[in-house]
């Protein structure tokens, strides 16, 4: 067992991956041996660390690949809008002390601060950029710490589901028999709800909150990943290579994790690209709907639920409201978009019979 | 063909088991009181909580609860809704027709709209139509639905007082809880037109006009791209080629012989399509305040009508099921190539 993982670290490192690494874990060193004051002014959620070094793990995962599959990248515009946009709301979500700082007074910097009571809506005017929603809370705030949880959201469902889906799928894919009829019974139940239902329907019977968000979302979403991945799966052990392997006394789990993943898991990656939008989208509906985040939590969903109040203006003037609305939306179509391009190109990339298909 | 369908109808009732007991398992998340207080209609009853666990054999071991449970949703009792104020088997029953409507004058035009706009891209590859629709299409992915219903509820109602939200307007509404109009199907268009009342037929057509937009513009992305690679993958075939060898007009190639093939995935596609759209009327009927099972869902969900949004959900999986049924069928039978699988 140990010297399977061993071999599989091993394997899938290069210079490249171990430099990132090195790089994020001196940051993190750093942060935490800082005093105090540093230190809470950076991490403000335990799952921001999480979500930090899982995307350094991603930068590095994507550097190391081979120099054929940037240059690639590189050829496709809209790749690199796609890669632009998600490093820039990278940088929003690590940048967000610096570029919102929350009041001295804050106690959890989620929380959007708000300057008074006033019921209504304040158009975009010094020190409120993108101006006020209801009850004054600043949007331009909640949009740059909604960022921090957007990411949140999108990495513990995408942990999740795909930890899920790649321990059912893999069992399913590689023993086949009952077990696979099962495990696949299993999920044609969960894909016979529409997602967004079956995330409501979850979530209310666990009560409201953003964490029964995420957990409802991963919930829905593990079974995609473990069709998929047993799918693959399925092309693959036939292979000569498994064959050989076995031959070679090999066990189950090395093979599966040595042999058979690894050749199966691009498109794998390529969903979960796609899907991280698609997350945050179906998170930010339920908190829309009044199911995820309460008010004045620094979440994108929550802030257009609060711009519902004001979506018809005021006589005469049906558009006074329109920021309160098209600044959270534009910043959620965006972070969908980067992801979705930063699919596509991915999926160019690493199966090109497929380009343009859609 | 005849055992493909077969194992199909077999897997549907398995299908629906597992959603009992799927909606079932969440509902064990919630402590004995919290589950006996979803029995409880009327505040009053709220003392006899220990006589209703003791009724409903809330103290059972789990497999005798299921069975209890599964007896009483078998009988059509899904608990009563505190959001609708009435039994949820009779709010579904309620709510739906409108639903379906709406469902209808979504589908339509974006079947319509979608393979048209496919096909003159595919027929047009690397030009204007071709290059509009891409960018239609990649930048309608990212576009959250529920951002631009309230544009268009913005626009459309707050701005220019086309589509406003709502079921019927007040006028009309009072004209069809009259003595005088009969509800034949409860389906509000066709009521109107059988009752011979054009007038309710436009004001309905004007309501439902908001929530569709919503969702038509965001669903309709996919079905443009699919029909348009589909499309370009039947142009390139042979008897394309012969056709137009014959001396066959262009648009007869295109409309008879292309896309006549094309089409096939897109059948395919709208039920996934149809899926999309349940899901997605949850927000577009919460958004334009459209009095359908979405929006009952959603209101059942935050005040926590545990009975309510569990059998909304489970109502809506039985749709999908069958939905999905329904595509795969119609697939079969159109794609005599895929009947062997």
């Amino acid at each position: 067992m140990v010297s399977v993982i061993r071999l599989t670290l091993s394997r899938s490192t290069s210079p490249q991956v171990l430099r990132v690494a090195g790089a994020a874990l001196i940051v993190l060193v750093a942060v935490m041996a800082a005093a105090p004051v540093v230190r809470g002014r950076v991490v403000q959620h335990p799952l921001d660390v999480a979500a930090f070094l899982l995307l350094v793990v991603a930068v590095g995962v994507f550097w190391s690949l081979p120099g054929d599959f940037t240059r690639r990248m590189k050829r496709n515009p809209l790749s690199i809008a796609g890669f632009s946009i998600i490093v820039l709301f990278v940088m929003v979500a690590a940048l967000a002390p610096v570029l919102a700082a929350p009041p001295a007074t804050s106690r959890d910097p989620y929380l959007i601060p708000h300057a008074g009571f006033l019921p209504d809506p304040q158009p975009p005017r010094p020190g409120h950029p993108l101006g006020t929603t209801g009850y004054q809370y600043d949007l331009y705030y909640g949009v740059v710490w909604g960022t921090r949880t957007a990411f949140r959201v999108a990495t513990v469902v995408v942990v999740i589901s795909v930890a899920a889906g790649l321990l059912l799928g893999s069992l399913s894919g590689f023993y086949g028999g009952r077990l696979d009829e099962v495990i696949m019974r299993i999920t044609d139940i969960f894909l016979a709800f529409p997602s967004l239902v079956l995330a409501v329907v979850i979530t209310a019977v666990l009560g409201k909150g953003l964490d029964k968000v995420m957990l409802s979302i991963a919930i829905v979403g593990w079974p995609v990943y473990a069709r998929l991945l047993r799918g693959e799966i399925l092309s693959v052990k036939q292979r000569d290579y498994v064959e050989a392997a076995r031959a070679a006394g090999a066990g189950d789990l090395r093979i599966i994790l040595q042999h058979v993943v690894p050749n199966t898991i691009y498109p794998f990656l390529v969903y979960a690209a796609f899907d991280t939008g698609v997350i945050v989208l179906v998170a930010a509906a339920l908190s829309f709907l009044g199911l995820g985040a309460e008010v004045g939590y620094a979440d994108w969903g929550q802030l257009i639920n609060m711009s519902r109040s004001w979506i018809l203006g005021v006589p005469g003037d049906p558009f006074i409201y329109w920021y309160t609305v098209v600044f959270p939306g534009l910043v959620i179509f965006l972070f969908v978009l980067g992801w979705n391009l930063l699919g596509d190109a991915f999926r160019d990339i690493l199966d090109p019979r497929l380009r343009g298909s859609a | 063909m005849a055992t493909y369908i077969a194992r199909r109808l077999l897997l549907l009732p398995l299908v629906a088991f597992g959603v009992t007991l799927l909606i079932f398992a969440l509902l064990q998340f919630l402590t004995p009181a919290e589950r006996a207080a979803l029995f409880v209609t009327d505040p009053r009853q709220l003392s006899s909580i220990p006589a209703i666990i003791r009724k409903y054999g809330l103290d059972q071991p789990i497999h005798v609860q299921y069975w209890v449970w599964l007896k009483q949703l078998l009988h059509g009792d899904l608990g009563w809704s505190q959001t609708a104020r009435m039994p949820t088997s009779q709010a579904l029953a309620t709510f739906f027709p409108a639903t379906l409507e709406l469902t209808f004058y979504m589908f339509i035009p974006i079947i319509i709209i979608g393979v048209w706009l496919g096909t003159r891209a595919a027929v047009h590859k690397d030009q204007i139509v071709d290059h509009f629709s891409r960018i239609f299409a990649i930048s309608l992915r990212g576009l959250p639905s529920f951002v631009w219903g309230l544009i268009v509820l913005m626009v459309f109602y707050g701005g220019l007082n086309w589509f406003p939200p709502g079921r019927l307007s007040l006028e009309a509404d009072l004209f069809v809880k009259s003595p005088e109009f009969h509800r034949f199907t409860r389906i509000m268009t066709v009521d109107a037109l059988l009752n011979g009342q054009p007038w309710i037929f436009v004001d309905a057509l004007r309501h439902i006009a908001g929530p569709a937009m919503t969702l038509v513009l965001v669903e309709m992305a996919l079905l443009v791209r699919v029909t348009r690679s589909s499309m370009l993958e039947v142009l390139r075939q042979d008897y394309v080629r012969t056709a137009r060898a014959k001396g066959l007009a262009e648009p007869v190639v295109i409309n008879r012989h292309a896309r006549k093939n094309a089409l096939i995935p897109v059948v395919t596609l709208s039920s996934l399509l149809f899926v999309g759209l349940l899901g997605g009327v949850v927000l577009a009927e919460t958004i334009f305040n459209y009095p359908g099972i979405g929006k009952w869902g959603a209101e059942a969900a935050v005040q926590l009508d545990i009975p309510g949004v569990t059998g909304f959900g489970m109502f809506i999986a039985l749709i999908t099921v069958f939905g999905n049924l329904a595509a795969d069928i119609l697939y079969a039978t159109i794609d005599p190539r895929i009947r062997l699988q």
